[in-house]
């Protein structure tokens, strides 16, 4: 069991530099999970802890270990690949004994540690097939018991789920939940399926271009998004982006933005007299927005739909306020029709707000 | 609807593949037809060339009791099956060397390597001769042993890179996370992956060699160290008469060893030669 500390990592291939000053301290038994879009430098950085890439700067420790020129094999990790890279040859029990097999450990031994293995996965009835013969979830348990029978210090996954159809990733996702909490074990995840984080993450690293744009749990990325992109990358449907206008409301200040008007509450107020500019970048999240019976300017939204998506438990209703084209998540029992008027109240205590230029937030 | 389409299927797919058959496999009918038959029957015109009137098997006796044609084939067996492993050995290193390790001149070198192999034999066995003479291995099989790499290097070189670069990377590195070295992962998972890929390289290797005639013409002179190809054509051939039959017999038997090769491993080799490898 052991700690992951990257101080100031960085990877640069020849003038691309692929992770920038990337720090982060991974405690005992946390599972931490590394998101963003591809090529933002996730599994680079996953790759420099594997000890499968060399890091061009900074340093990075498991437990009080120095890792940087530790070979892969002595760094007592264990990886689960995107494509699971079984070896198609051999059995899954000498899959999964290959790593035991390699640090000549004795027969029994290896016997009874690859059915303990099988056991937690539910792979003995598996044992004497090859990978051939398997489906994508048998192949990606099979990846999965080869990286725990070896009880490492750290598990690192590489998008283990992305070959998985929709369904049976909700399931797997639960199931590698709870094995880490069985082995307690550190474990670093990568991503780029921003549900797959929310729900699997201890902690969650946002990354985009080689940056971290933000360390947290996953409700705290989610309810203080630190900018745009980390905004606009948690949560599904992704929220909504409109540039406003600061004026002068009924009481205080409102946000102005073609015909749409919202009064902003006090302590919003208080915050954006502070800031001083009067062009704001504002985010409503679609699940912030409620069904209204009455337009009131200042308070809804009034627009008109133009795409209905029932996706069963709730309703996407995409809508055109003025210039805005927005989107909310409405409850199912709400009937909602295409080319009809809707009113729609945002929860104002719920509005992001950020800097135009920089992205950053300034809602706190 | 299904007569027309079982018609069109007979000229479209069935009577160019029996022609192509019986274009391919003449030259051996007619060296079966040559082997048993005797020469008085062979230069007599007014009899059916494409039949046997009288069989005989004189020539199979006439070359091996006559030449040391058992003599050329364990040459040439040795030759054959020597020079296979060492270029097999060669390239297998070269390749896995070029497509994994990725050092800085892997591309030029893996570009210089298949130059070598555009050279014609015609220009390469004069410095080669000259060489084989330093080396004292002149009128030596081993002589051919070592020249013969010189062309099968580079093919099956490039044939096994191109089989290399199938293989998924991540096993290679999801063993060396296992605590598997460089040669360990070679042995034990590359191998055994890339056998339709040697195999083939080796069929290749072999049949090449078998054939090979020009270094065996230039390397090799006593009668004892020759191989098959030169055997029978400088032994068999005598001024301007050509012992026909015999030649004919040589010929067979030494297609049967590589017939034999080719129908064991037919699976592999074409797999191998298109590189595909099925997960």
């Amino acid at each position: 069991m052991a700690e992951v500390r990257l101080e100031n990592v960085c990877k640069h291939y020849d003038k691309v530099v692929a992770v920038d000053n990337f720090n982060l301290s991974i405690q005992d038994k946390e599972f931490v999970v590394l998101v963003g879009p591809s090529g933002c430098g996730k599994t680079t950085t996953l790759r420099m802890i594997a000890g499968l890439e060399t890091i061009t700067s900074g340093r990075i420790f498991i437990g009080d270990r120095l890792i940087n020129d530790l070979p892969a094999k002595e760094r007592n990790i264990a990886m689960v690949f995107q494509n699971y890279a079984l070896y198609p040859h051999m059995t899954v029990r000498d899959n999964i004994a290959f790593s035991l097999e390699m640090r000549k450990r004795p027969k029994e031994e290896i016997e009874q540690r690859v059915r303990e293995a099988a056991d937690i996965l539910g792979i003995e009835h598996l044992l004497d097939r090859k990978p051939k013969q398997l489906s994508g979830g048998q192949r990606q348990r099979v990846a999965v018991g080869r990286a725990i029978v070896r009880k490492p210090e750290v598990f690192l996954f590489d998008e283990p789920l992305s070959n998985l159809d929709a369904k049976l990733r909700v399931q797997t996702r639960l199931e590698l939940k709870k094995l880490h909490e069985r082995l307690a074990t550190t474990a670093v995840y990568v991503t780029h399926d921003q549900v797959e984080a929310m729900t699997m993450g201890d902690r969650i690293v946002v990354m985009k271009d080689g940056l971290i744009q933000q360390v947290g749990s996953p409700m705290e990325l989610y309810n203080t998004p630190a900018n745009r992109f980390v905004a606009g990358f948690i949560g599904s449907p992704a929220m909504n982006f409109f540039e406003a206008e600061l004026a002068g409301g009924t009481d205080g200040l409102c946000l102005q933005s073609g015909e749409v008007r919202l009064d902003l509450l006090p302590e919003q107020c208080r915050r954006l007299e502070r800031y001083g500019r009067k062009r704001i970048l504002v985010g409503i999240r679609p699940e912030d927005f409620r069904p209204c019976e009455r337009h009131e300017q200042g308070q809804t939204i009034s627009g008109e739909v133009e795409v209905v998506e029932p996706v069963g438990n709730e309703t996407y209703v995409n809508f055109r306020a003025g210039e805005l084209n927005l989107i909310a998540a409405v409850g199912r029992k709400t009937i909602v029709q295409a080319h009809t008027r809707m009113v729609l109240q945002p929860a104002m205590e719920h509005l992001h707000l950020f800097d135009i230029d920089s992205g950053k937030s300034i809602s706190k | 609807m299904a007569i027309e389409r079982s018609g069109s299927k007979l000229f479209k797919f069935y009577l160019p593949l029996v022609m192509y058959l019986v274009f391919l496999l003449f030259p051996f009918y007619w060296m079966v037809n040559t082997v048993f038959k005797s020469d008085k029957e062979l230069y007599d015109m007014s009899l059916n060339p494409f039949y046997i009137h009288h069989p005989t098997v004189h020539n199979i006796v006439r070359l091996f009791t006559e030449t040391i044609f058992l003599r050329w084939m364990a040459n040439t067996f040795f030759v054959a099956i020597l020079a296979t492993l060492i270029s097999l050995a060669a390239s297998l290193l070269a390749a896995y060397a070029i497509q994994r390790l990725r050092f800085k001149t892997s591309g030029p070198t893996g570009v210089a390597i298949f130059l070598a192999y555009l050279i014609p034999q015609t220009i390469l066995f004069i410095p080669l001769a000259s060489i084989i003479f330093k080396l004292k291995l002149w009128d030596s099989l081993w002589a051919l042993v070592l020249t013969y790499p010189t062309f099968l290097v580079p093919f099956c070189t490039w044939l096994l890179m191109g089989y290399f670069k199938s293989i998924p990377k991540e096993m290679e590195e999801c063993a060396m996370i296992d605590g598997a070295s460089r040669i360990r992962i070679f042995w034990k998972i590359i191998l055994p992956l890339c056998l339709p890929g040697v195999l083939s390289a080796g069929i290749f290797c072999f049949t090449l060699s078998w054939n090979e005639y020009l270094y065996a013409l230039a390397f090799i002179s006593s009668s004892a160290k020759k191989t098959v190809p030169i055997g029978l054509v400088t032994e068999l051939v005598r001024g301007d008469i050509y012992h026909w039959g015999s030649l004919m017999a040589g010929a067979l038997c030494a297609s049967v060893p590589v017939a034999l090769v080719y129908s064991f491993f037919v699976e592999q080799y074409v797999a191998g030669m298109t590189g595909a490898l099925k997960e």
